[in-house]
C-alpha cells in the first residue's frame, strides 16, 4: 500500500502545480490590467474651462451679412482672448496675456466656429461655453502633476497655477467624460487627439479581411477535406505551404504586399484596402487549418448516412459535413481576426504608421490602426499621450475581447442549432 | 479513409494466423459449395473480387439473390463480407484504394459500369451501417432527407406522409410521433437505428443492405429489429451481414459463409445450421473459431 500512497501524493502534488501555474498567470494578467487601467482610466475624462464667450459682431461680421463664407473667415481667437483676458483683468504684459490664453486649448477657436456655423444667429450674443484645456492644464487637474513641485520642476509655473486656482474657485474649470477622445483622430496636441481614426482603420482593414480570407478559406479547407485527391504529390505539396504560411512571421506577409499591391498593382499607400488584403494573406492559413480540423471531427459516418441515401457527395457535404463543422470552422475565423486585429509589423510596412488626423471615409483613405496608434502614443513623450497610450490599449483589449465573445456565442448558437 | 473498419478487415486477412492456416492466394481455385443460383434473382454477382491496394480482399464471388429474400452474409471477422455488402450499393467508391473488379447485375443493369450513377443506385439500394448514424437534425429532416434530395415529394403534405409512412414501417412511429422536431440524436440506441432504417425507406429502395444492424443494441432492441427486417421482407430484397449466428438463423432464408475472402458455402439457413457441407462452415458455426 506504500504504492498507492506514493501515487496519491504525487496526484495532489500535479494538482498543486497546476493551480500555482495558473495563480501565477492570473497575477501577472491582473498585473498588466491594473497597470495598465490606473494609468489609462484618467484619459477617458477632459479638463474643461468655462468662459463667457461675446461673439462680437463687430469681429466676426462687421458688415452684418449673417453670411456664412464671410464670417468663417474671422479670427474666433480674438474673442477667447477678450473672454480670458476680462476674467483675468489685472494680467498685464503681452507675453503674460498669451500665456494666460494658452490655458485654453487650440482647438477652442475651431469649437467656437464650428458653434457659429449652426448658430449664425448667435453673432452679437453673449454664452457661457466650455472650452477644451490645454493639456498641460488638463494633467495638473487630473494630478498628474505635483502642485508642491519646485517650480522650475513642473511644467506648470507660479503664474499658471494661481490662474487655475482662481478658475477652480470659481468653479468654471471641471472634468468631463472625454468626447474628443472617441471622436477625434490623431493630434500632435494630446488633448485634441482620439482614437476614432484609428478605430476606424482597423475596422475598415478587418472587414476587408473578412471579406477575402473567409470564403477562400473555407472554400480552400472544404476542397482539401473532401473533394482534393488523395495522396496526390501536388495536392501534398499544397498543404505543407499552407501549414508553413502560417508560421511565417508577418512582416514577411507586409513586406510581400509592399512589393506586389503597392509597387505592382500600385494601389493607394497607408490604405486600409491594402492591410485587409495583406492581413487576410496572414489570416488564411489559419483559416483553413481550423476549417480542416473542424472538419476532420466531424463523425464519417454522418456523411455515408448521407451517401447511403443517394445524396452526392457535394450534398453530402453541404448537407451534413460543413453544417456541423460550422461552429468551428467561426471559431478559427474569429481566432484569426483577432490575431489580425492586433497585428501591427506587416503594416508598419506598406505605410499605415502615418501621422494621420483626418478621419478615413473609406477602404482608400490614409488610415492607421489600433496597435500602431498604440505603437505613435507611445513613442510621444508627452504626460498627455502616456494615459491615451493605456486607454488606446484598453480600447483594442476590449475591441478584443468583443471578439472573442461573439465566437464563443456563435459557437454556442450553431452548436444549439445541431444539436 | 472513410470506414477503417473495412480497411482493418482487410489487414486482418493478410496477417492473419488463424488456425485455418490457408490464405486467401491458397483459396484461390476453392469452388463454393451449395448452390450459388436461384430461381428468378433480382441480384446477380458474378466473379467478384475487391483489392485493397492490390491486397486481394474478395476472391472471385458469384452469388444470385432472390426477389423477396433475406440472404444472411456470415463468416469470421476480416472475411470480407462487409467489403462485399458494400459493393452492392457501391459504398466501396468511397475508399480511394479500394478496387472492385466483376460484374454485379441488378435487374439487368451491371452497376459495376463505370458509367452506372450512383446516386439513383443508392436510392434502389438502401444501407443501413452498423453503428446507428442519424443524422444530427430533428426526426422528421432524419427520414425526410432522401424523399427531398430526390424531389420524392411534391409538397410538405405529401412529404409528411412519406415520412409518417416510413416511420410506421420502421415500427418507430408510436414512439416518437409527439417528439417529430426533437433532434435524431436524442433517440436510444434501438430507436435510432430504428430511425436509420426509416430514413433508408424512405426513399423506397428495392434492396436494403444491413451491416450488422444489431451489433451495438441490447437483446431487446435487436428483437425489434430482427421482427422489423422479417415484415420488410414482403417488400425488399434484404442483404444482411451479421457476427450472431442465431439472428442468421432466425430472419434468413439463405445463408453465405464468407472465409478470407471467399464465400465457401450458401445454401438454405436451415440446411446450413443443420447439415454444412464444408468443413470450414462446420468448424464456425460449431463455435471452434470466428
Amino acid at each position: 500500500m506504500n504504492n498507492l500512497k506514493a501515487r496519491l501524493a504525487k496526484e495532489r502534488r500535479f494538482r498543486l502545480y497546476g493551480i500555482l501555474s495558473i495563480a501565477l498567470a492570473l497575477t501577472l494578467l491582473s498585473i498588466l490590467f491594473i497597470s495598465i487601467f490606473s494609468q489609462g482610466y484618467t484619459a477617458f475624462q477632459e479638463t474643461k474651462i468655462q468662459l463667457d464667450i461675446n461673439f462680437e459682431q463687430s469681429v466676426l461680421d462687421p458688415k452684418k451679412t449673417k453670411d456664412w463664407d464671410v464670417v468663417k473667415k474671422a479670427n474666433f481667437n480674438i474673442l477667447i482672448k477678450n473672454s480670458i483676458n476680462e476674467l483675468f483683468p489685472d494680467v498685464s504684459g503681452r507675453s503674460q496675456k498669451r500665456k494666460l490664453k494658452k490655458l485654453i486649448s487650440t482647438s477652442g477657436e475651431y469649437q467656437l466656429r464650428n458653434y457659429i456655423k449652426n448658430n449664425i444667429e448667435a453673432i452679437g450674443t453673449t454664452k457661457k461655453m466650455w472650452l477644451l484645456a490645454d493639456d498641460d492644464v488638463d494633467m495638473l487637474i487630473k494630478g498628474h502633476i505635483n502642485r508642491s513641485l519646485p517650480e522650475n520642476e513642473r511644467r506648470i509655473d507660479n503664474d499658471e497655477l494661481k490662474w487655475i486656482e482662481v478658475l477652480e474657485t470659481k468653479k468654471i474649470i471641471k472634468k468631463f467624460f472625454n468626447k474628443t477622445f472617441f471622436t477625434s483622430g490623431d493630434s500632435a496636441e494630446s488633448e485634441q487627439s482620439g482614437i476614432l481614426g484609428a478605430l476606424l482603420g482597423s475596422l475598415f482593414a478587418l472587414s476587408i479581411t473578412l471579406i477575402i480570407s473567409f470564403p477562400i478559406g473555407i472554400a480552400t479547407a472544404i476542397y482539401l477535406e473532401e473533394f482534393a485527391p488523395k495522396n496526390n504529390k501536388f495536392i501534398d505539396f499544397i498543404e505543407v505551404n499552407i501549414n508553413n504560411l502560417a508560421a511565417v512571421p508577418s512582416i514577411i506577409f507586409g513586406l510581400l504586399g509592399l512589393a506586389i499591391f503597392l509597387n505592382f498593382f500600385e494601389l493607394p499607400r497607408s490604405a486600409p484596402l491594402v492591410g485587409g488584403m495583406v492581413l487576410s494573406l496572414m489570416t488564411l492559413p489559419t483559416i483553413i487549418i481550423s476549417s480542416r480540423v473542424s472538419m476532420k471531427a466531424v463523425p464519417p459516418s454522418i456523411k455515408e448516412g448521407a451517401l447511403g441515401v443517394g445524396a452526392s457527395e457535394i450534398q453530402a457535404v453541404f448537407h451534413h459535413v460543413v453544417p456541423v463543422a460550422i461552429p468551428g470552422m467561426l471559431t478559427g475565423t474569429i481566432i484569426g481576426m483577432a490575431r489580425a486585429l492586433g497585428e501591427s509589423a506587416p503594416l508598419l510596412v506598406i505605410g499605415m504608421v502615418a501621422f494621420i488626423v483626418d478621419i478615413p471615409q473609406s477602404v482608400t483613405d490614409p488610415a492607421t490602426a489600433l496597435p500602431i496608434q498604440i505603437y505613435l502614443w507611445a513613442d510621444t513623450p508627452e504626460r498627455g499621450f502616456v494615459e491615451r497610450t493605456s486607454a488606446a490599449i484598453i480600447v483594442l483589449l476590449i475591441f478584443l475581447i468583443l471578439m472573442n465573445s461573439l465566437a464563443v456565442y456563435l459557437r454556442q448558437r450553431f452548436e444549439k442549432d445541431i444539436n | 479513409m472513410y470506414n477503417t473498419d473495412v480497411m482493418n478487415d482487410n489487414k486482418n486477412i493478410i496477417d492473419s494466423d488463424d488456425l485455418i492456416s490457408q490464405t486467401p492466394s491458397k483459396l484461390d481455385n476453392a469452388k463454393t459449395v451449395g448452390n450459388i443460383h436461384v430461381e428468378d434473382p433480382r441480384i446477380i454477382a458474378k466473379n467478384i473480387n475487391v483489392y485493397y491496394d492490390n491486397k486481394i480482399a474478395i476472391n472471385n464471388v458469384s452469388i444470385d439473390i432472390g426477389k423477396n429474400e433475406v440472404l444472411a452474409m456470415i463468416g469470421p471477422s476480416g472475411c470480407g463480407k462487409s467489403t462485399f455488402l458494400r459493393c452492392f450499393n457501391r459504398m466501396n467508391d468511397t475508399i480511394e484504394s479500394c478496387i472492385v473488379e466483376g460484374e454485379l447485375y441488378l435487374d439487368n443493369e451491371n452497376i459495376l459500369d463505370k458509367k452506372t450513377d450512383v446516386v439513383p443506385l443508392r436510392a434502389k439500394v438502401g444501407m443501413v451501417f452498423q453503428k446507428p448514424n442519424p443524422f444530427p437534425k430533428s426526426v422528421y429532416d432524419n427520414v425526410a432527407y432522401g424523399p427531398k434530395i430526390h424531389g420524392m415529394a411534391k409538397n410538405k403534405i405529401e412529404l409528411d406522409e412519406i415520412v409518417i409512412k416510413s416511420l410506421e414501417k420502421a415500427g418507430l412511429y408510436e414512439e416518437v410521433k409527439d417528439r417529430l422536431d426533437t433532434p435524431g440524436t436524442s433517440l436510444s440506441g434501438g430507436q435510432q437505428q430504428r430511425l436509420c432504417i426509416a430514413r433508408t425507406i424512405a426513399v423506397n429502395p428495392e434492396v436494403i443492405l444491413m451491416d450488422e444492424p444489431c451489433s451495438a443494441l441490447d437483446p431487446i432492441a435487436t428483437a425489434r429489429i430482427e421482427e422489423l427486417i422479417y415484415e420488410l421482407k414482403e417488400n425488399f430484397t434484404i442483404i444482411i451481414v451479421t457476427h450472431s449466428m442465431q439472428q442468421a438463423a432466425r430472419v434468413s432464408q439463405r445463408t453465405a459463409y464468407f472465409h478470407l475472402g471467399s464465400l465457401i458455402e450458401v445454401g438454405s439457413t436451415d440446411k446450413i445450421f443443420t447439415t454444412p457441407q464444408h468443413k470450414l462452415t462446420e468448424s464456425y458455426i460449431t463455435g471452434r473459431f470466428g
